[in-house]
C-alpha cells in the first residue's frame, strides 16, 4: 500500500485504482479540534494543488489542497456527524475523499513515509 | 484573534508574562497577540479547555491587559474626570463596585472598553481602578492622560499581573486561599490576601461564568497561580477558550464587535449607559449617542445562529432572503457549550429582529441562519 505527502500535511494513499486523501496526524494537531469539514461533490475533478476541502477549527478555516489531480469518486460522509473523527484517526476512518488518479506520475513529486516524518521533525 | 496585535512589534520585541515559563512548562501552544507571546491552548485543547471552565474553574493568564490607577483628592473628582472621556455613571458607583464602560471618540466611536472600580476601602476614597485591552494600552493611557485636570493623575500599574479564575467552581477555589472572597457578588471588588498575598480581587471576568479576576505584584503572581492550579477543580485554559467563552457569553471583543467605526449604541451596549449620563451627556460623542438612543441607528449588533454544522467567520457577508447584502460578522465559530456554530455582527435595524432569517455566505455558498438572542449560553453570574 503506497501513501504519499504533501508539504501541506495531506496524504493519499493508493487503494485499488482510487487515492485515498486526508490530512496527516501532525496536520489535525496543530489545528486542534475539528468542528467541521466541508467535502467536495462526487464528480469533481480537481488539479494537483487546487482547493479541494476545506477542514474547520474551533479556531480556525484551514484549506485542504488535492495532492494529485483526478476525478472524485467518494466522500467521507461520516464526517458530516462526526467530524472529530479527523482528530481521532486521521490517517483511517478520518479521511475526507478519494480521489481517481488522472496522472499516477504526480505521486513521484511527493514525499514517502520517511521523507514526510524528516520534513514534520525539521518544522521543530 | 491575532489581528489587534500591533504589526509593528516584531519578534525580538515580543513582551512576556511573568508567567510565561510556567505556560511553556505547562505544555501551552504560544503564538503572539497584542504583542505579548500568550498561550493561546495547552495540551489538551481549545474544546476541553472551554468546557472545563463552563463545568469546574479555568485560570488565564491575562496580564497583558492594561492596568492602571486614577488618583484624585475625592472620589466624585476622579470619577467625573474618568466621565469626560466614558459615558457610564462613575459618581454613583458605590465603594466596592465595579462597572463596564468604553473611551469614546468625539463621534462616539468606540476607543476600547474597559473595567472601572472603585476601591471598597475608604482610606483608598479618590481612587479608580482601570483594566484596559493589551493591544490598546498604551494608546488608552495617553489618551487619558492627555485630558485629566490637574488634580487627578494616572498611575499605570505594569507591575501588577492579573489572572482570571472562571467557572462554578471558581469560588470555591479561590474561597481556600481568600476567606470569605466567595460572599462578594458580581461585580464587587475587594482588597484582600490570597495566603497572605495582597491582591485585589473583582468578582467578574470574560466568560459568562461566575468568577473572579485576581491583580496581584507581578512578582508575587506565579505563586498564587501555582497555588490555584494545586486545586482540583483548576485547570489553565489558553485564549482559544477564552474567545469560544466569551462569544458564547455574546462578550464583545475589541478590535473586532467593537471598533472606532461603531458606537456604543450600534453595538448594544446601552445597558452601560447609565440614565443621568444619558440625560445629561458631557461625554465624548454625546450629541451622537443622544440622537442615537431617540432616534435609534440604522445597523445593529445582533447575535446569529447558523442553523447547519459550518461555522462562519469574522468578515462572513449577510444578506437577505433575495442575496440583498444586509451586514457583516465581526465574531464568528463554533460554540463548545452551545455544540454548533455561532456568530455575532452588525447588521440593518430592519433585520435586526430575533428569528430573523439571513443568509451567510461562506466561500460563495448562502448558509440559512436566523438572528438569535444573547449570550447564546445563559451567564451564571453570582448575584449575591
Amino acid at each position: 500500500m503506497t501513501t504519499r505527502y504533501t508539504k501541506d500535511h495531506e496524504y493519499v494513499r493508493l487503494e485499488d485504482d482510487a487515492g485515498v486523501v486526508g490530512i496527516t496526524d501532525y496536520a489535525q494537531s496543530q489545528l486542534g479540534d475539528v468542528v467541521f469539514v466541508e467535502l467536495p461533490d462526487v464528480g469533481k475533478s480537481f488539479k494537483q494543488g487546487e482547493q479541494a476541502a476545506v477542514v474547520e477549527s474551533v479556531k480556525a478555516a484551514s484549506e485542504v489542497y488535492a495532492p494529485v489531480s483526478g476525478e472524485v469518486v467518494a466522500v467521507n460522509g461520516d464526517l458530516e456527524g462526526a467530524p472529530a473523527t479527523v482528530n481521532e484517526d486521521a490517517a483511517g476512518k478520518g479521511w475526507f475523499l478519494k480521489i481517481r488518479l488522472a496522472n499516477a506520475g504526480e505521486l513521484d513529486g511527493l514525499m514517502d513515509e520517511a521523507a514526510y516524518a524528516a520534513f514534520v521533525k525539521s518544522l521543530g | 484573534m491575532t489581528d489587534t496585535s500591533n504589526p509593528a512589534v516584531t519578534a525580538s520585541q515580543v513582551l512576556r508574562t511573568p508567567l510565561h515559563a510556567l505556560h511553556l512548562a505547562s505544555g501551552a501552544r504560544m503564538a503572539p497577540f497584542a504583542g505579548y507571546d500568550m498561550p493561546i491552548q495547552y495540551a489538551e485543547g481549545i474544546l476541553a479547555e472551554h468546557l472545563h471552565t463552563r463545568a469546574a474553574a479555568g485560570l488565564f493568564d491575562v496580564s497583558h491587559m492594561g492596568q492602571g490607577f486614577l488618583i484624585g483628592p475625592d472620589h466624585a473628582t476622579t470619577a467625573r474626570a474618568l466621565e469626560a472621556l466614558c459615558p457610564a455613571d462613575i459618581v454613583d458607583l458605590a465603594p466596592g463596585r465595579q462597572r463596564y464602560t468604553q473611551f469614546l471618540d468625539e463621534t462616539g466611536g468606540i476607543l476600547d472598553d474597559l473595567m472601572v472600580t472603585r476601591p471598597a476601602d475608604p482610606d483608598e476614597d479618590g481612587a479608580l481602578m482601570l483594566v484596559v485591552n493589551a493591544a490598546c494600552k498604551e494608546q488608552d493611557f495617553a489618551h487619558v492622560e492627555a485630558h485629566l485636570p490637574l488634580n487627578v493623575r494616572l498611575i499605570r500599574a505594569p507591575h501588577r499581573a492579573l489572572l482570571a479564575l472562571q467557572g462554578p467552581k471558581a469560588a470555591e477555589a479561590l474561597e481556600k486561599h481568600c476567606q470569605g472572597i466567595g460572599s462578594i457578588a458580581f461585580m464587587s471588588a475587594a482588597s484582600t490576601l490570597f495566603d497572605g498575598i495582597s491582591c485585589h480581587v473583582s468578582r467578574s471576568g470574560y466568560t459568562g461564568e461566575d468568577g473572579f479576576e485576581i491583580s496581584v505584584r507581578a512578582d508575587k503572581v506565579e505563586r498564587v497561580a501555582r497555588a490555584l492550579l494545586r486545586e482540583p477543580e483548576v485547570k489553565l485554559i489558553g485564549l482559544g477558550a477564552r474567545d469560544s467563552l466569551r462569544l458564547e457569553a455574546g462578550l464583545c471583543l475589541y478590535g473586532h464587535d467593537i471598533d472606532r467605526t461603531t458606537s456604543p449604541v450600534e453595538a448594544a451596549l446601552t445597558w452601560s449607559i447609565q440614565k443621568r449620563r444619558r440625560q445629561e451627556g458631557g461625554f465624548p460623542g454625546a450629541d451622537r449617542i443622544q440622537r442615537e438612543l431617540a432616534d435609534g441607528t440604522a445597523r445593529r449588533r445582533v447575535g446569529i445562529v447558523p442553523e447547519g454544522r459550518q461555522p462562519a467567520r469574522e468578515g462572513t457577508e449577510i444578506t437577505d432572503a433575495s442575496g440583498a447584502k444586509i451586514g457583516v460578522v465581526t465574531s464568528g465559530g463554533f460554540g463548545p457549550s452551545l455544540g454548533g456554530p455561532l456568530a455575532m455582527g452588525y447588521v440593518d435595524t430592519a433585520h435586526s429582529a430575533l428569528g430573523t432569517p439571513v443568509q451567510l455566505v461562506v466561500r460563495g455558498k448562502a448558509l440559512p441562519a436566523k438572528i438569535a438572542a444573547m449570550p447564546f449560553v445563559p451567564h451564571s453570574y453570582f448575584r449575591g
